[in-house]
């Protein structure tokens, strides 16, 4: 009982990070905007497609020990790179001129964006690779290669703690830490604070409002596309809809942390991660969403603002 | 050294300020007075570059402000301490006083300037490491101009500093802004508290319904009779 509950706080744990890198990237667009990006999720689909490309371009698979080790960091450096690219671009391309048209714009409009973006998914599907399945079915579940190692770090025990598992966790923590160094201690991390809170006086005080709305987009492609390798790395499998569903988990982490609150983000993407867990293994897979949506829904009937959002009145 | 030259403003269909013209110069407290809704705000919103004028033109030192964003006006000396206070209010008093100095690295100078404004309001300097949103509303009005002197500017906008507080700190928040002014910083303040402002100000600019209808010394202004009836209760 007691190992059945550790494994699967393991697993919660890991799962929860993923949730937490993706929900950071709703939170803080959010936080700026008061928009929710539907199609940030899609943009962490991509991103797992881009690194599933390079591991076939490259044969990865066929690497081992440095070699492997160096391709997959360069994998997930580029995907990062790619994750953030593709974010600040549908900025540009199609929030950026909405900018002061009503909410309701540009919010249909990432509705939108998300399905063109599946689609791209769905072509990209077909690419005649053999990760891909040789493109056969465009919509089929392509398998990411297993490449981190397995070793079980507790040696005879029957609990596994693999050394994938502490790499996630490790590198996950080590992105996360590099985001709160960004947001709390740099000179852009305090234009996003001052410009999520007010942008109009932030302008006078000399921030380049559209550039602070840039960096955010770039941010949090970059956080969706590391989320992405992390997570073809650990459940070895990628689909097109991927976004659509871990997306939807991840906005709900980052609602019941507190929509706009990084530390929130954080903390809901582990609380939702750790719930599915125990709820899969002691409820059952198929209630997964009634349990997890339950919650939030409890969540946000106690705290209407999420667990960290701020429900204090400031003077005005 | 500020020339605002018939500037029209509009705010969509609405036209908020038509053909307005002022001047303002060099060591100079020059006041803008008039009534709710005059446009006292959009005219120092088309100077900070937060509103662009549909016609006309500001000019800074000779510089032409029209094509110049917000965030690079308050770069060539000119800082706006807006409406309503405007305080980051999740943000610590000291966290404030930082993003006035957002455009400036000398670390140095930094660290002098926040001493000054320390000394200017000695109440912030107790309330450091407070957010600014659990601040009193003649606190946060401290904080705004803090703030804004931060920048180093050269010419201080100022909106309504004295809207919506007690008596005393009014007097705190003029004497401070008339020492600024003999340190050698030109201050443009806009007020509904004419009585004061004129009382402080070298000159002034009466606003009616978006447009310049009096002007001259503060003297004269207090003096005329139309501006005691309109403006001074009398
Ligand atoms: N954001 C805005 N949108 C539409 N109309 C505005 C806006 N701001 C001000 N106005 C209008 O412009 C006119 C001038 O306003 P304002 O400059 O704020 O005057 P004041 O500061 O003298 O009270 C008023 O009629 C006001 O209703
Ligand atoms: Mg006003």
């Amino acid at each position: 009982m007691f190992e059945t509950i550790a494994q699967q706080l393991l697993l919660g744990l890991t799962n929860g990070m993923v949730f937490a890198l993706v929900a950071l990237g709703y939170t803080m667009v959010y936080g700026i905007l008061e928009f929710i990006n539907f199609a940030h999720g899609d943009v962490f689909m991509l991103s797992a497609f881009f690194a599933l490309t390079l591991v076939g371009a490259w044969g990865v698979p066929g690497l081992d020990g440095a070699t492997l080790a160096g391709v997959l960091l360069a994998i997930v450096a580029l995907t990062t790179v790619f994750g953030a690219g593709v974010n600040w671009s549908v900025d540009r391309l199609v929030y950026k001129p909405l900018r002061k048209a009503p909410k309701l714009a540009p919010l249909v409009s990432a509705i939108g964006v998300s399905f063109v973006l599946q689609n791209v998914g769905l072509v990209w599907g077909a690419a005649k690779m053999e990760v891909f399945g040789g493109g056969g079915q465009p919509a089929a579940p392509k398998s990411f290669p297993a490449l981190l190692p397995t070793t079980n770090l507790l040696g005879g025990s029957s609990l596994t703690l693999q050394v994938k598992d502490v790499l996630v966790i490790a590198a996950s923590l080590t992105v996360m830490a590099g985001l709160y160094v960004l947001v709390t201690r740099t000179k852009l991390g305090k234009a996003m604070r001052a410009t999520a809170q007010d942008p109009q006086t932030a302008r006078l005080m000399g921030i380049d409002v559209d550039a602070v709305i840039g960096a955010t987009f770039l941010i949090g492609g970059g956080l969706a596309g590391f989320a992405a390798v992390v997570y073809a790395l650990y459940i070895n499998t990628v689909y097109y809809q991927m976004g659509y569903q871990n997306g939807l988990y991840a906005f709900t982490a980052a609602v019941v942390g507190g929509i706009g609150n990084i530390p929130g983000a954080v903390l809901g993407g582990l609380l939702l991660g750790l719930v599915r867990a125990l709820s899969d293994q002691f409820i059952g897979a198929q209630w997964q969403p009634a349990v997890l949506f339950g919650i939030l829904i409890l969540i946000l009937v106690f705290r209407p603002a999420g667990l960290l959002g701020s429900t204090a009145r400031e003077k005005v | 050294m500020l020339v605002v030259d018939s500037v029209s403003a509009h705010y969509g269909a609405i036209a908020a300020l038509h053909d307005v013209s002022l001047q303002v110069d060099a060591g100079e407290i020059v006041t803008l007075i008039g009534a709710n809704g005059a446009g006292k705000t959009t005219t120092l919103a088309c100077i900070s570059g937060l509103h662009k004028p549909r016609t006309g033109r500001v000019t800074f030192e000779g510089k032409d402000l029209g094509p110049v964003p917000a965030h690079d006006i308050v770069r060539l000396g000119i800082a706006h301490c807006p409406e309503g206070r405007r305080v980051f209010p999740r943000l610590t008093v000291a966290e404030n006083l930082d993003l006035g100095a957002y455009i400036r690295s000398d670390k140095d100078g930094i660290a002098a300037d926040f001493q000054r404004v320390y000394d200017l309001f000695p109440v912030l300097g107790q309330r450091k490491t407070q957010l600014a949103g659990t601040l009193s509303g003649g606190e946060q009005q401290m904080l705004a101009v803090g703030r804004a002197l931060m920048a180093r500017p050269r010419l201080l906008l100022l909106d309504e500093p004295s809207l919506g507080l007690a008596p005393l700190i009014v007097e705190t928040i003029f004497k401070v802004v008339v020492a600024l002014n003999q340190q050698g910083t030109t201050v443009l303040l806009v007020e509904q508290n004419a009585r004061m402002a004129l009382k402080h100000a070298h000159r002034g600019y009466v606003l009616e319904t978006g447009s310049v209808t009096m002007q001259g010394s503060g003297a004269q202004l207090l003096a005329d009779p139309r501006v005691q009836a309109a403006y001074l209760g009398e």
